[in-house]
């Protein structure tokens, strides 16, 4: 290389360079060592004293959560004050020697308190472990009487949920709770620390982000005695913010009414907008429990219920829809025009590919003016035969049926539409030709939730316009907030199905019909009400297999019902579900106990007294329906769902 | 040459290193111990043992076939402190583009071993030029700033300061030993006397993070729970230290968790709060012993290329220390740089150890003409 001739080997750099060098290694070091000096010998003591003083101590400031309130401004939910005991780990003592004494005043356990301790072993040691919360008067005084004994002992204020009582609404508000250690593992939790309280199920989880608001914290200096001497600097709690829902508490007073002593859930929707105006499930929890201390007996108890307290029925529930399902069915039938000039005489029945499949009675003629009416299911049998089952898929998946709905709460069901793609996939088989004629009554696969025939029905009713149900008002929300909600809370939506104004007409005449004297719900009919609707009763158990059922099983079917008034474009819609309620006219009195309130508010504020008489007696008492059941004849013209053999084999 | 085995190669230098390798382990250990990152000694181990593997292979090689590679190694750094700041290749940390990602968990930060290419590129291009009684030229000077100036400007654009800093020492080193005139310094230092202080004028040269540090520097109080809280727990730890310091995990500025990052950038705070101004002190003289040892060894090589390689790494590694421990103990302001053999982290440990082995390297080649 040319560099490399130039150069010759002997040639060296100047020594005297790498002298200075030296020097200069050694002028920085020496410098070094002189500042260290200054600082460890000369200030060494009064370092110390600032050692001794620098413990900050990071007091948390909670943040209250936000009040939830229903539409008119009534508060549903409210906080309260209360004083919590948390630990300081700063001390320079040992811990261990004052916790029997600290678990005796506190009423804990000794591996309680170790168990806390574990859990927060690597969090920075100013951060305060909360030990105990809303604890009682005795125990505060406990903590005041020893401060100077246990200073690593602090009571702090902070505000608590209070829920309404008797699980009022619970599934809709959710609860909140310490978050877990498995979500804090969940990127959703990412922002969380161990100790921070959130919203669990309903509303409290689905807003959880607004309704939390932020936590502030107090860093405070205190000495080595866990003695206040400065503040060093503060971030102020932002409170959360309040939420008003679409709930209308008149109505959910009503509806949770009506379901008192029942299995089920009710659900009433604004079919205009999709506000959901009531939304109660049975049986319920307090929430109450959840957000202080959740007894171990409690939870058992919520946890072993073989009815599922914590489930929301409303929208979590996936059952059989029974003849509800026939509305959707009348509506295919009409668009495919095939229902129009269809008429079938019944017998109780007709036989399909070598099936008998029952009809409850023998209607005679039947044409689709009365075939809703009556809930004739000989009708609908032959109408899904000639419709077949893709065609009444795309129907019923079209209204929102086997989709979410979209509704801003969390773990909402999907629920099932059969179709032949959908049997394939899912159990890697045919479908048999046989299976339609069952889902054409809303039996076999088919899985809907109240929600979704509220939804479904709505949309039928309102011509085609289907609504996302919400419980909060979008003007609630920032638009960024609301984005974000529907990309969490995905579903079929807002959208228009075809429906056309003759078709509509016919349908929302048979569902009126169907209050009426030849109805199938003749015994809820409200006079001087257009009050439509559909019932159901679906089948829980296959006639077959009655017998082999363990007994002590309810083995009563579904009452389904799926009201509205007026019948064309209602203001509201109402969709009771009564698990083993047995007929689905005992569902539809629970749905005219709501549109009862509703109409009668309506009436009200338009300054028309004249109230509807108050809610009959009939079947909607706890515990008639087994009596209902044997008294079933004259009374009900209710469509018993067909039990052919088939059933057995369905899934 | 080789063959000659170990026999010359620097074992007092690889004594006084490990003395310190060891310190840096057991500090961690201690700073560790009671938070979520007990365990690190276990890593930093890990990383001594593979540094050391890689130093004795660095050694074997010749340097001036290191020299011969030069250019091509300066090429392939440039091109890879382009190619961190390229969005998705170089994956951002913090707010700052410095690493690659390889794939499969690793990741490698360019920006370190640029400075080992700088050291062996400043060498390689001063062969020749530098020597007794040898002058720079206006242009050579301005080629070696450019040399070292251009990466450096890149690694500021990751953003750091820091590790961009470090590159400096090669420059300083290499212009000092190449023989640049009196002259020729004091011009270079008077401009860049005017262009900072035009640029302090401006006040945009600096990102709000390291205005923030300067500030906090200069006035600590002025904002107590950022660089500033840093500085005042640092000082307080190594002031609480005294004379004979608290012993091993009874710091309570370390264990107490009021000094941030004991077992990196504040390692030495966390030392001295625990073994006092004894143990800063062994250390310091540690330090002395390595870098005047570095010096002999750079008096002794067989050629300028040789002398100018041992005294860019001891240039980067005093300047380090200088800045590091002008950290701690609040005589410079907070740049997170690493501190040489005690720090915790690989990238650092591996590019002391390759300078070493360079330094080995240089070392058994002395007497080969």
């Amino acid at each position: 290389m040319e560099s490399q001739e130039k150069f010759s080997r002997e040639e060296k750099l100047d020594a005297t360079k790498l002298h200075v060098a030296q020097y200069l290694i050694a002028l920085i070091l020496l410098g070094l060592g002189v500042g260290l000096w200054r600082l460890q010998v000369l200030g060494a003591d009064s370092y110390r004293v600032l050692a001794e003083q620098n413990r900050i101590r990071k007091v948390p400031v909670l943040a209250p959560r936000g009040k939830i309130f229903d539409r008119e401004g009534r508060i549903i939910v409210d906080n309260y004050p209360s004083v919590s005991c948390y630990l300081l780990r700063e001390q320079q003592k040992n811990l261990q020697a004052d916790l029997p004494r600290i678990a005796q005043g506190l009423h804990m356990q000794v591996d309680q308190i170790d168990a806390l301790l574990k859990r927060y072993a690597y969090a920075p040691k100013y951060q305060p472990i909360p030990l105990k919360q809303d604890i009682t008067p005795d125990e505060q005084a406990f903590i005041e009487a020893h401060r100077n004994e246990l200073p690593e002992l602090q009571t702090l204020e902070e505000e608590r949920r209070l829920y309404p009582r008797d699980g009022f609404m619970a599934h809709v508000i959710g609860y909140v709770g310490e978050v877990s250690e498995n979500d804090l593992n969940n990127s959703k939790f990412a922002f969380y620390s161990p100790g921070d309280v959130v919203g669990k199920g309903g509303i409290e989880e689905a807003y959880d982000e607004i309704l939390r608001g932020q936590d502030g914290s107090r860093d405070v200096i205190v000495n080595s005695h866990g003695k206040e001497v400065g503040l060093m600097g503060q971030e102020v709690a932002r409170p959360g913010r309040d939420l008003r829902l679409t709930i209308d508490l008149d109505l959910q007073k009503a509806a949770e009414r009506a379901l008192e002593g029942k299995n089920g859930a009710i659900v009433a929707m604004d079919p205009h907008t999709g506000e959901i105006l009531a939304m109660a499930s049975r049986p319920t929890f307090d929430p109450n429990q959840f957000s202080v201390r959740l007894t171990k007996a409690y939870w058992n108890q919520i946890l072993t219920d073989p009815n599922h307290p914590l489930l929301n029925k409303a929208i979590q529930a996936q059952l059989a829809p029974g003849s509800t399902f026939k509305v959707i069915m009348t509506m295919a039938g009409l668009q495919e025009n095939v229902a129009q000039d269809m008429k079938v005489t019944c017998n109780g029945g007709a036989t399909f590919y070598g099936h008998f499949f029952a009809c409850d009675r023998s209607h005679g003629y039947v044409d689709i003016h009365n075939a809703l009416p009556y809930s004739c299911d000989t009708f609908y049998y032959t109408l899904a035969n000639r419709l077949g089952i893709d065609t009444m898929a795309r129907y019923a998946t079209s209204v929102g049926i086997g989709e979410k709905t979209g509704v801003d709460l969390p773990n909402e069901a999907a629920g099932v539409m059969p179709s032949e793609a959908w049997k394939m996939k899912v159990l890697h088989d045919k479908w048999y030709a046989g299976e339609t004629i069952s889902v054409g009554i809303g039996q076999g696969a088919i899985q809907a939730t109240p929600l979704q025939l509220a939804r479904a029905l709505s949309g039928i009713a309102s011509g085609g316009v289907l609504r996302r149900p919400h419980l909060v008002f979008d003007e609630e929300l920032a638009p960024d907030e609301l984005s974000a909600l529907h990309d969490t809370y995905p579903g079929s939506g807002e959208k228009r199905v075809p429906l056309t104004p003759e078709n509509w007409q016919i349908i929302t005449d048979d569902l009126a019909n169907v209050t009426g004297p030849i109805g199938t719900a003749a015994s809820a009919h409200l006079e001087g009400v257009d009050f439509a609707g559909k019932t159901g009763t679906a089948q829980v158990v296959s006639h077959s297999a009655l017998s082999k059922v363990a007994k002590g099983t309810n083995t009563l079917p579904n009452a389904w019902f799926v009201g509205m008034t007026p019948r064309r474009n209602p203001d509201i819609v109402v969709a009771v579900l009564w698990e083993h309620g047995n007929w689905g006219n005992n569902a539809a009195n629970l749905a005219s106990e709501v549109i009862t309130a509703f109409v009668n508010k309506q009436r009200q504020r338009a300054g028309n007294l004249v109230k509807l008489a108050e809610v009959k007696p009939a079947a909607g008492v706890a515990g008639s329906a087994a009596s209902s059941n044997a008294a079933t004849g004259a009374e009900t013209t209710a469509e018993k769902a067909a039990a052919p053999q088939t059933q057995s084999e369905t899934p | 040459m080789a063959r000659r085995g170990f026999r010359d190669f620097d074992w007092t230098l690889l004594a006084f290193v490990l003395v310190l390798s060891v310190i840096s382990v057991l500090e961690i250990r201690s700073a560790t111990a009671m938070t979520k990152f007990h365990g690190f000694e276990v890593k930093q181990l890990l990383f001594l043992l593979v540094g050391i593997g890689l130093m004795f292979a660095m050694s074997m090689v010749d340097y001036h076939r290191l020299l011969d590679v030069a250019n091509i190694a300066y090429g392939a750094s440039l091109f890879s402190l382009v190619a961190v700041l390229i969005p998705h290749v170089g994956q951002k940390v913090l707010g700052a583009r410095r690493w690659i990602n390889l794939g499969g968990g690793a990741h490698f930060q360019p920006s370190e071993w640029v400075k080992l290419v700088l050291i062996v590129a400043m060498a390689r291009f001063l062969w020749g030029r530098a020597g007794e009684g040898k002058e720079l030229s206006w242009k050579d000077v301005g080629k070696a700033c450019a040399l070292v100036l251009v990466p450096m400007a890149l690694v500021l654009k990751q953003p750091d300061l820091g590790t961009s800093l470090t590159y400096l020492p090669v420059l300083v080193a290499g212009l000092f030993l190449g023989g640049m005139r009196l002259k020729q310094a004091g011009i270079i230092v008077l401009g860049l006397v005017v262009v900072l202080g035009i640029g302090y004028g401006a006040g945009k040269r600096l990102k709000p993070y390291q205005q923030k540090r300067i500030d906090a520097f200069l006035n600590p109080d002025s904002d107590p729970k950022g660089s500033g809280y840093q500085i005042k727990q640092s000082l307080i730890a190594v002031g609480s230290g005294g004379v004979w310091g608290q012993g091993t995990n009874k710091g309570s500025q370390t264990q107490g968790d009021f000094l941030p990052i004991p077992y990196t950038d504040f390692i030495f705070a966390a030392f001295c709060e625990e073994h006092g101004f004894v143990g800063a002190t062994f250390v310091l003289l540690l330090y002395f012993l390595i870098l005047v040892r570095l010096v002999q060894n750079a008096q002794t090589a067989s050629d300028p290329p040789g002398t100018l390689l041992i005294m860019g790494i001891t240039g980067v590694m005093l300047f380090q220390i200088a800045i590091n421990i002008g950290m701690c103990i609040g005589l410079m302001p907070v740049t997170g740089i690493p501190l040489p053999l005690m720090s915790y982290g690989g990238s650092s440990i591996i590019f002391t150890f390759l300078s070493l082995g360079i330094v080995m390297n240089v070392r058994m080649r002395r007497f080969v003409n």
